[in-house]
């Protein structure tokens, strides 16, 4: 295995409702290596979208550290954080948060307007990204006229489309049926394995889990290593 | 481009919702360029002042008449270039209902006085030659389609009894702002007149219009004209004819300061309106600006994402409004004429339309913008789920 690309050292992060302090995740350490296909699993409220907001840099901690390929996050500015997502995160949401009044073509471009590309470049990186999740032919639907699935491979494409080292995705089968649910796991086991794409991926669904090399399961904020 | 056109595709989404709001922008704009063409209308006497010339009234009131006699001592002093007699004479024409101002000049210097008031020669020549000829105004002559020669009798409510006159002159103003429905005819027929029906008032007159040769010697030779007349029987008041218009409209001040305050009101009111249109807008797509945000797009950027909303909205509406305004003045100039006789939309009020549509646009996103920019990216996703 390679060198960790995620170092996650001694992570505690808890909420306040009024003025109750909800603990969330307490003195959470692991590595997870470059490459890696991991599953965070775990009953709702154990943390786990959580640690993945985390790692994914969208959410703050109160203690311990993210280090991702030698970078400190959790030391980052609001604007250095949003600049490093940009272009080392993917993202991959349950319910694919597509913006509906462009088109599949356009939403999978969206990300690449933060970079330097010229605009052909941009198109031509956005229809690769659309062909390798196989939606050749779909480029000028808006999302309400696709599927659930067809939305989720829109927004992996918009995940891969900057070339990120870190894919996160949030229950990415958690709207779908069996079917498309599998597809789009294989399509990740695929970014994995053939791109080398190291996934780090929140599910309830043990079919999705099985995807992943390793899972970890989170309970009640502490972290072990369920297979 | 891609980013113009998620930003006019965003604007347009609640296609009813943005057209409302343009609407409401445009019939507000449209409001507050119609009062400020009413409130410049009023004020179109002040504009259309000449800073060489001044105007001689009795000190006491307005009402009160000076004695003819002071011409001559007025043209003795120093840097007056023309002095005129005038007097309202404030004649009807058949029915109170066909109001319009009338004077009485005295031909030779009131000419020289108002250079803005444009006379063919034969026809100037005419009207001075002709005791009881007239001189009208372009759209005083189109509105009674009163021609040269045409014989207007006027009914006197100052200096009563019935005034005919003839038309001599027909003058055209050199200006936009110059008075075009205005009747002069000579104060010597008034007083000739009046020194058989009343002889206790002829020899009078209501003001002298004064030319100086150098505007910036206005309140000095002011004040050497009222010395002139000081601890006589009719003290004079002299200011310039800028100060004397704004006298008159200093006698409406209640309504010019209403009139203004609802204009501004109504810019108000539909700041509200855009604000609350932005409001929902941003409050909606919430989660779609956390979404942005993960991607990488920074506060700074979103907020002027939606600005540019909110300014497509507030400007279509501004130019739609200024678009339209001119035209809509012109349709009321056809009812407003006997009231305003210059009733035009002025360069200064699109600029103030155009300006207020930019204001409404920019103050209706900034706390939108100002949220969008906070809006935590956990938080947002949490609440919608």
């Amino acid at each position: 295995m390679d060198a960790p690309l995620i170092e996650i050292a001694h992570l505690s992060k808890s909420y306040r409702r009024g003025d109750q302090v909800i603990p969330v995740l307490s003195d959470i350490t692991f590595d997870i290596a470059a490459g890696e296909f991991l599953a965070l699993i775990g009953p709702s409220g154990s943390g786990k979208s959580t640690l993945l907001n985390c790692i994914a840099g969208i959410d703050a901690v109160d203690a311990g550290a993210v280090v991702i390929a030698g970078t400190d996050i959790t030391g980052l500015t609001e604007g250095a954080l949003a600049s490093w997502r940009s272009r080392h995160v993917g993202f991959i949401f349950q319910f694919y948060n597509l913006i509906p009044v462009l088109s599949a073509l356009e939403n999978v471009e969206l990300p690449l307007l933060l970079t330097s590309l010229s605009a052909r470049e941009r198109r031509e990186h956005a229809l690769a990204a659309l062909a390798a999740v196989g939606l050749p032919d779909r480029t000028d639907h808006k999302p309400s006229q696709l599927s659930g699935g067809q939305q989720q491979r829109v927004a992996i494409a918009r995940a891969i489309v900057t070339d990120p080292d870190i894919i996160v995705a949030d229950e990415p089968t958690g709207d779908l049926d069996r079917q498309s649910a599998a597809d789009i796991m294989a399509l990740l086991g695929q970014l994995n394995s053939q791109l080398k794409k190291t996934i780090v991926m929140v599910t309830h669904d043990p079919r999705a889990a099985e995807a992943a090399h390793l899972v970890r399961e989170l309970d009640k904020g502490e972290l072990r290593v369920a297979h | 481009m891609l980013l113009i056109r998620l930003i006019f595709k965003n604007a347009f989404r609640h296609r009813l919702r943005s057209i409302l709001t343009i609407v409401g922008v445009a019939v507000a704009l449209l409001a507050f360029g119609l009062m400020r063409t009413v409130l410049d209308a009023w004020h179109a006497g002040v504009s259309a002042s000449s800073a060489n010339r001044l105007v001689t009234r009795n000190a006491v009131s307005l009402t009160q008449p000076l004695p003819y006699a002071y011409k001559g001592r007025i043209r003795q002093v120093s840097g007056i270039s023309a002095v005129a007699a005038g007097n309202w004479f404030g004649g009807v024409y058949l029915d109170e209902k066909n109001f319009f101002a009338n004077f009485v000049v005295e031909a030779e210097d009131f000419f020289k006085l108002y250079p803005e008031l444009v006379v063919p020669p034969a026809e100037a020549k005419a009207f001075t030659m002709d005791r009881k000829g007239a001189i009208i105004g372009r759209k005083l002559a189109d509105r009674f389609h009163w021609r040269i020669g045409d014989t207007v009798t006027l009914r006197g409510t100052i200096f009563p009894g019935q005034w005919p006159m003839t038309i001599r002159a027909i003058y055209k103003g050199a200006r936009p702002d110059t008075d075009e429905t205005v009747l002069y005819f000579h104060w010597a027929y008034l007083d000739e007149t009046m020194k058989k029906r009343a002889p206790s008032r002829a020899g009078q007159t209501g003001f002298f219009m004064i030319g100086i040769d150098d505007a910036t010697r206005a309140a000095e030779i002011s004040k050497a004209i009222d010395d002139t007349f000081v601890n006589s029987q009719a003290e004079t008041l002299t200011e310039t004819e800028r100060a004397f218009q704004l006298g008159f409209v200093s006698m409406s001040e209640a309504i010019l300061l209403a009139i203004t305050a609802v204009s501004y009101v109504v810019i108000l009111i539909i700041l509200a309106v855009a604000a609350n249109t932005m409001a929902m807008s941003a409050r909606e797509r919430a989660g779609e600006f956390a979404v942005l945000k993960t991607l990488g797009f920074r506060a700074p950027l979103l907020g002027t994402m939606l600005l540019c909303e909110s300014l497509i909205l507030s400007m279509t509406g501004a130019a739609l409004a200024m678009a339209l305004l001119p035209p809509l003045a012109g349709f009321f100039t056809t009812f407003l004429a006997q009231y305003f006789p210059i009733f035009f939309v002025s360069r200064t009020t699109i600029v103030m339309g155009l300006g207020f549509g930019v204001a409404v646009g920019v103050c209706a996103a900034a706390v939108p913008a100002a949220r969008v920019g906070s809006v935590r990216i956990a938080e947002a996703f949490r609440r919608i789920g």
